[in-house]
């Protein structure tokens, strides 16, 4: 009844990792002690099949992230929730947690790193803060915050990106774009419509919607839809309702983000991976899609 | 009135001096005079270097977001910004009355901006030429030497303008840029602990203020030569005046006086603002020169402004400001007031005036009240008018039917002010300048004309796409080889 679970990745090495992968569903090891992995010197329990960041989350423990979200299958793409497993760097949101793995995440080393990437995502884009109606309420402002990120540091690439404000209820600003995929996710996998796609492809890569025209209002998006309601940024936003929270009443107005609870309820356990590697990523899955209809690729 | 030193007959062979940058005032600006071998005056200039170009970029942009990003033109009187966008898209929502509790917030924002821009204004920046002299030690001349010599005065300067701050920061969110209005009204009403907290010290607020007016007062009967004469020169004059006639900061419709105070127009809805108004665009400035249609570029210039507003009034509702709107309006006699140095001790009124407003407030149940908002028929074009601390202030959009900013255009209060400070400084040059030698005192007088006006440069420079350019190219004897000119309607000629 106890499945062996083996973590090829591991950076101790294959033959230990086996050794310390040996748990059973519930992730106790065999032993029979809880299985537990050490993050910042904090033991985490865990039970099998959760990710880092799962486990991490369950217990209290904040790991900076951005294309994570608990309601959803992890994308890997952001790259913020990096953390060192065993010394190696990995994603935290599609690592499988492994008995006795020693994770650092709260590190200068790691901060430092997610500060830049925090920076790219910045100047990639048009991030004015100021006037967003996101601001407070914005996942890639508040993490910023709690790294530390005091300034671009990189030269702006200022794009041209037009809105989409063709639907009657909603806009999108490209502007704000960090291709964290979450609508993408939402509108393919909950509402069963894919009217988002990521399109191009490296620093190319671009947010697009699932119409002939390329605008919004031409697919089948609606205000019910779980994609209207994911993005951590203020791509996709409700017309005409623009600060109506007064400042001190936002999200992370009280509190930072890293004492916020995720929006949204924690999602069930991963599965067992049958290989042990991440087991999704950006790209990874896309073979096991249902073909996307013809998109406008611009 | 005339433009007469504007622009110096044969300037080649003239001396440049420069005061650059001006200081003491919001933005960058920059006033140049040029003399000739005797230190005789042949133009002044102010001019506006800074570049901003808000009416292009809002373009494209959701009319939600107007409110909160135009008002970052200002670090100085954002809400001034943030209140005429959020009126001009009120029309847009098709908020055609605002509720009682949105109409009193934005009210209370607005006055508690006049209160802190006017607190600043008068203690930290003029303060010192005023009460030390124009010309005195230099390295005395400003706040901290305000703070040694006049320690109670400079104590209430910075706590005057820090109840203000605190009024902004209990209405808007925020000391600075908040987000309290929005088009159709507000998004937060205050709380019963934020009233509690703001009227604990209005009293003292109201008092305070009073004695700065007196202070300014005393200043012009101990030296009235100075005081009426300095840089005076006669202007037409424009504000909006409460549908009552009243001083209205904040609502009611367009009035404007010529030189001698008699009527140019009353009554006029402010929405149709551009059939008074036309602006030109100089050369020389990024500031565009905004005047009358009726009476042309040459007579049509005007001032806004405390001054303007005062006079243009026929009464203010609060009982201590009118008391001291009566002894100015007596001290300037028949004729109104033209000396910039007016400005000072109406700014002071004003003053009076807010926190006076800001107590009446406080005590009206309305202002902790719980509806915010009001909609009606969309509407696709909206003006919303505003008594900023420097002057009318006229926010101007079109909106589209995806509700995207299709058009901007804003005329800010210095922008009104643009000629007037420019004569201002002519004036003082004749008047101190011509024919002596320059000291940095001297040149400090002009400064002070120009701070009279309580200039924000940053906010008024829009010219985008507007502004006529030349290029020379010079050979290395300096003789000029061609040149390439844009005029102000954007076209272009070599020769």
């Amino acid at each position: 009844m106890n499945k062996d679970v083996t973590f090829a990745l591991s950076s101790a090495g294959v033959g230990e990792s086996v050794a310390r992968g040996q748990l059973d569903r519930g992730g106790v090891a065999m032993n029979n002690k809880p299985a537990t992995f050490t993050l910042d010197g904090k033991t985490i329990p865990f039970s099998a099949g959760q990710t880092l960041i799962q486990a991490a989350m369950a217990a209290g423990v904040y790991i900076p992230h951005l294309c994570y979200n608990p309601e959803f299958k992890p994308h890997g793409s952001c790259k913020l929730c990096t953390v060192k497993a065993d010394g190696r760097h990995t994603s935290s949101c599609t690592h499988q947690a492994q008995d006795g793995m020693v994770v650092e995440s709260d590190t200068k080393e790691i901060n430092d790193e997610r500060r830049a990437l925090l920076q790219m995502l910045f100047v990639e884009g048009n991030h004015f803060c100021p006037s967003c109606e996101k601001s407070g309420n914005c996942q890639l402002q508040a993490t910023a915050y709690e790294i530390g990120m005091m300034s671009p540091h990189f030269d702006h690439f200022f794009p041209d990106r037009p809105l989409d404000a063709s639907h009657p209820d909603y806009l999108l600003d490209f502007n704000r774009c960090i291709l964290c995929s979450l609508c993408v996710r939402a509108s393919r996998d909950v509402d069963g419509k894919n009217v988002f796609a990521l399109s191009g492809r490296g620093i190319k890569s671009h947010l697009i919607v699932n119409a002939k025209s390329g605008r919004l209002a031409d697919t089948g998006f609606s205000g019910e839809d779980k994609a209207a309601h994911v993005c951590p940024v203020g791509v996709i936003l409700k017309k005409r309702v623009g600060f109506a929270v007064p400042i001190g009443s936002r999200s992370f107005d009280e509190q930072p983000i890293s004492a916020t609870p995720h929006p949204g309820p924690a999602a069930a356990t991963l599965p067992p991976h049958p290989q042990g590697a991440c087991p999704v990523g950006p790209r990874s899955n896309a073979a096991t899609l249902p073909p996307h209809p013809t998109v406008k690729d611009v | 009135m005339s433009l007469s030193l504007e622009t110096a007959a044969n300037p080649e062979n003239l001396r440049r001096v420069a005061i650059d940058p001006v200081s003491r005032v919001e933005g960058h600006g920059k006033v140049t005079i040029l003399l000739d071998e005797k230190n005789r005056v042949h133009q002044v200039r102010l001019h506006i270097v800074e570049f901003r170009g808000f009416e292009k970029f809002i373009q494209g942009r959701p009319y939600w977001e107007v409110p909160v990003m135009v008002q970052r033109l200002c670090g100085i009187c954002p809400v001034s910004h943030h209140l005429a966008a959020s009126k001009a898209l009120d029309a847009i929502v098709g908020a055609k009355q605002l509720t009682p509790t949105a109409e009193k917030m934005r009210r209370l924002m607005h006055y508690g901006q006049i209160l802190q821009s006017h607190a600043l204004h008068f203690f930290h920046l003029c303060s010192p030429d005023l009460l030390f002299g124009f010309d005195s030690e230099i390295s005395k001349r400003n706040i901290v030497g305000i703070a040694e010599k006049y320690p109670e005065t400079a104590r209430r300067g910075i706590l005057l303008r820090k109840f203000g701050q605190e009024v902004i920061r209990h209405t808007a969110g925020k000391r600075i840029h908040g987000t309290g209005a929005v088009p159709g009204g507000v998004n937060k009403s205050l709380s019963i602990a934020e009233r509690d907290e703001l009227l604990k010290d209005i009293y003292q607020m109201v008092a305070w203020s009073r004695e700065a007016v007196h202070m300014v007062k005393e200043l012009h009967h101990k030296n009235p030569e100075l005081y009426n004469s300095f840089g005076a020169f006669r202007a037409n004059y424009m504000s909006m005046v409460g549908f009552d006639g009243s001083l209205d900061l904040y609502h009611g419709r367009l009035r404007a006086r010529d030189q001698n105070g008699d009527i140019l127009f009353d009554g006029v809805d402010y929405r149709n603002y551009t059939q008074l108004i036309e602006e030109e665009v100089k050369n020389w400035s990024y500031m565009k020169f905004p005047y009358l249609k009726s009476l042309g570029k040459e007579k049509g210039w005007y001032r806004v402004g405390p001054m303007s507003r005062v006079q243009n009034c026929d009464f203010i509702s609060t009982p201590l400001a009118e008391i001291e709107r009566r002894e100015f309006m007596a001290y300037s006699g028949v004729m109104p007031m033209h000396a910039p140095l007016g400005y000072h001790w109406t700014r002071m009124i004003e003053m009076l005036h807010a926190a006076e407003m800001i107590k009446d407030l406080l005590h009206d149940d309305d202002i902790t009240g719980s509806e915010l908002m009001a909609s009606g028929e969309r509407g696709f074009e909206g003006v919303g008018v505003i008594e900023a601390p420097r002057g009318t202030l006229i926010h101007h959009y079109r909106v589209d039917e995806n509700d995207l900013i299709t058009m901007c255009n804003l005329i800010v209060s210095t922008t009104h002010n643009n000629q007037a400070m420019n004569e201002a400084v002519r004036r003082v040059a004749t008047q101190y300048l011509h024919g002596h030698e320059i000291t940095e005192g001297l040149l400090n007088h002009i400064e002070v004309a120009v701070r009279a006006f309580d200039p924000c440069l940053s906010c008024a420079t829009h010219a985008l796409g507007k502004m006529p350019l030349e290029v020379e190219v010079l050979n290395e004897a300096g003789e000029r080889l061609s040149i390439l000119s844009r005029s102000g309607d954007g076209l272009f000629s070599a020769s």
